[in-house]
């Protein structure tokens, strides 16, 4: 045990691999928050007179606001007048085409292992990437286009199609839903949208990169994906963030709404820098994201490998409003050295026939804390709404935490609601035998921990599969020696 | 190829090997018999470099190296095999990405260029066909839910894919039905060469039948009280441990 406890000590020590930062101009705003900020916020912007409305409604509910106490998270103070609410990379132009973006630019995406440029001939992925506030490219527009898809940035979205973004904003995750969707909702500076049309299955994966750049920023994007009758599409996530010893604020609201028998697929690979081994810098990751399961037989699943953040405070949740529709929470959620991380999902049953899982896979090594927390609520009108969670922890050491803080209030006797806990430790009898097949104790913890999230990996899109086995086993580099 | 000097290990505090001495050259087959709780497992997997023994005394030297002195990773690439008698379940790794990984570690450690997925799977094939295994089993997680007499088979299957000089097989006959037997030791005999050495742990003459040992060592109580020829077996199989025990315990 000693030996492994030592083992488990050496891992802590890989660096962050996405820790530099790009060198170009940027526009920003003075830091701090004040209703002059987000009109000026909204004017750079050019929007519609609705949004300043919708902003400035969020923004005063959120002075009424504390920030949520029940996590088990050890947060500190954070003072919003610090942080800067507006940074763009300065010759934002409306590129035509990827030669037009600041090479700088490009050459970060490389580092990031997102080859835009190859992903233009690449069929299969559509990448909208969102670097500090402002969206920046986004490739695919117009095959995308052809069938009526609409995928582009936020700011894109307002000025193109204000009666959409009008009709849905707000209507998963409404202003002053919580004190960081409120905080979202006065000062978000860009995002995707992504609007798929009745009976279109969109042809691709349809993904967005968010990366934090500028110092003392804060990175408050919003996504809306609206997914009408008969559609079907998959959204990946993907971000990152420059090594820095300050702590930086990223509160982001991402809302889904699927009609009748729609289908929306939701994968996040969450890698913000997650501090140092100390413990110190990292993102403070407080993000709001629901789907509202709106039409009969729709869907949402929502699948996430979390491994960054040096804290995470998430709950990817379904509101099954259409009878028939089903909700999916899959999640990966690695915790090291000082990570502290909060997630799990709610699963709100309503209408009849309605059928939620869950699947949450915890690994906590170093001195981290990870908890699930999750909620599944059966309303009266429910009847037959089943829902089954599996809960599982895996421990790394004896330094770290692991917690389960599951909630079910059912309100339909007709319902079936069954949960599942484990929590196991890494075996090393499983190390000794990887070790015994001539495979070092490094890769034989990444490789048993990739098995231990297989089912949830699964469910990635293959290319990111891949790229979410790696980070898993990255991540606890250092963790052991 | 090993000589094992006067070795003594304990676990969690209690001694168990006692002052171990055996030497095993290129092209042997010794055989380690006792009764159960005597230490033979222990000394396999102190041999395989486990963690949980802490060594007491006295010095195992593996092709004029300190054999003690490696990791076990490092070990087992310099060709030293442990055929676990209980091998562990890795849920969720498929069996053919694990031996991958080992195959190309060990030829890494040589020097050569990882094979293809190509070469590997053809490699793959040769040896499954070799062993009779079920062509499914490798595309399931290592040893999750495999009966006990698959995960045996199993354990031989890694060894024909790796080839090792130096093979310690504890209990591969255990739980293993009569023509499986027969197929794993077809298997151990026919990677049988000059150039490696095999240690069988039994209990049992049945294996001995098929895999000829050249020596038979009896272990009792953390010290080899007795050796001798194929024959030792064949009298242990007859009268049992009891008259090795008394002789030993005055
Ligand atoms: N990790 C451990 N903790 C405590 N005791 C142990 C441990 N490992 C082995 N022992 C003890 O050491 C002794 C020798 O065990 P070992 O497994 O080597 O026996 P064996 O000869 O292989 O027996 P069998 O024929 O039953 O397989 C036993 O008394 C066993 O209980
Ligand atoms: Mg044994």
């Amino acid at each position: 045990m000693e030996n492994q406890d030592k083992l488990l000590n050496d891992i802590t020590t890989q660096e962050y691999q996405y820790g530099f930062v790009t060198d170009i101009d940027t526009d920003v705003i003075p830091k701090g928050l004040s209703e002059d900020v987000i009109r000026v916020i909204s004017a750079k912007k050019n929007e519609p007179e609705f949004m300043l409305e919708f902003r400035l409604k969020a923004y005063r509910g959120w002075l009424k606001m504390e920030s949520p106490k029940w996590a088990h998270l050890r947060i500190p103070p954070i003072d919003f007048q610090e942080t800067i609410y507006y940074a763009a990379p300065r010759n934002q132009a409306k590129y035509q085409s990827l030669d037009e973006v600041d090479p700088e630019l490009v050459e970060t995406f490389k580092k990031l292992g997102i080859p835009i440029e190859e992903q233009k001939h690449l069929a299969g992925v559509a990448v909208d990437v969102v670097m500090d506030s402002v969206s920046v490219t986004t490739t695919f527009k117009k095959v995308l286009a052809e069938k009526g898809i609409i995928f582009c940035s936020f700011s894109d979205a307002l000025l193109e199609h204000p009666e959409l973004v009008r009709k849905y904003l707000g209507m998963s995750v409404p202003p002053t839903d919580n004190f960081f969707a409120a905080l979202n909702s006065a000062v978000f500076s860009d995002g995707s949208f992504c609007y798929i049309p009745k009976g279109v299955r969109c042809p691709m994966e349809l993904s967005t990169y968010f990366r934090i750049n500028t110092a003392g920023t804060g990175q408050f994007e919003r996504t809306l994906i609206i997914a009408e009758d008969d559609s079907y599409v998959s959204y990946l996530e993907g971000c990152t963030a420059p090594m820095r010893d300050e702590n930086q604020l990223h509160a982001a609201v991402v809302e889904i709404i699927a009609m009748d028998r729609a289908e929306v697929k939701y994968s996040t690979v969450q890698n913000w820098y997650p501090g140092d081994k100390n413990g110190v810098g990292g993102i403070y990751n407080f993000v709001t994201k629901r789907g509202i399961c709106k039409g009969e037989s729709s869907k949402i699943s929502w699948t996430q490998v979390e491994t960054g953040s040096a804290i995470t405070w998430k709950y990817p949740s379904c509101v099954l409003i259409g009878d028939n529709s089903v909700g999916e929470f899959n999640s990966v959620a690695l915790t090291n050295h000082h990570q502290q991380a909060d997630t799990g999902t709610k699963m709100i049953h309503i209408g009849k026939n309605t059928k939620s899982t869950i699947t949450s896979k915890g690994i906590s090594a170093g001195k981290s804390d990870n908890s699930y927390r999750g909620l599944v609520k059966v309303l009266p009108g429910a009847t037959n709404a089943r829902n089954y969670s599996q809960c599982d922890s895996l421990l790394l050491g004896s330094t770290c935490g692991a917690h389960t803080f599951p909630y079910i209030e059912v309100g339909n006797k007709s319902s079936i609601v069954e949960h599942e806990a484990t929590t196991s430790k890494i075996g090393e009898d499983q190390i000794f035998y990887c070790n015994q097949r001539g495979i070092s104790t490094e890769d034989a913890i990444g490789m048993i921990v990739n098995g231990y999230a297989r089912e949830v990996l699964n469910k990635l899109p293959m290319e990111f599969a891949v790229e979410a086995q790696k980070l898993l086993a990255i991540s606890l580099e250092g963790s052991v020696g | 190829m090993l000589i094992i000097k006067n070795l003594r290990a304990s676990v969690e505090g209690k001694e168990i090997l006692k002052g171990i001495n055996l030497e095993v050259n290129a092209g042997e087959v010794h055989a380690i018999m006792g009764p159960n709780g005597s230490g033979k497992s222990t000394l396999a997997n102190v041999l395989a470099g486990k963690s949980d023994y802490e060594i007491l005394g006295g010095e195992v030297t593996y092709e004029g190296q300190d054999l003690l002195e490696l990791s076990p990773e490092v070990r087992s690439r310099s060709g030293v095999f442990l055929s676990f008698q209980y091998p562990v379940e890795i849920p969720g790794v498929p069996m053919v990405n694990f031996l991958k990984a080992s195959v190309n570690e060990h030829r890494k450690f040589k020097g050569l260029e990882p094979l293809t997925a190509g070469e590997f799977l053809k490699l793959m094939r040769a040896k499954k066909e070799m062993l009779h295994l079920d062509s499914e089993l490798t595309n399931r997680s290592v040893n999750e839910g495999f009966s006990g007499g698959e995960k045996k088979k199993n354990e031989i299957f890694q060894m024909a894919m790796l080839e090792p000089k130096l093979a310690i097989l504890d209990e591969t006959d255990s739980g293993l039905d009569i023509d499986a037997l027969r197929i794993v030791a077809e298997g151990v005999n026919a990677l049988k060469t000059a150039d490696n050495a095999t240690i069988l742990v039994t209990h049992y003459q049945r294996l001995l039948d098929y895999v000829i040992p050249d020596f038979v060592h009896v272990l009792y109580n953390g010290r080899i009280v007795k050796s001798g020829g194929k024959e030792l077996a064949l009298e242990l199989e007859e009268k049992g441990y009891d008259w090795i025990k008394n002789g030993s315990d005055q």
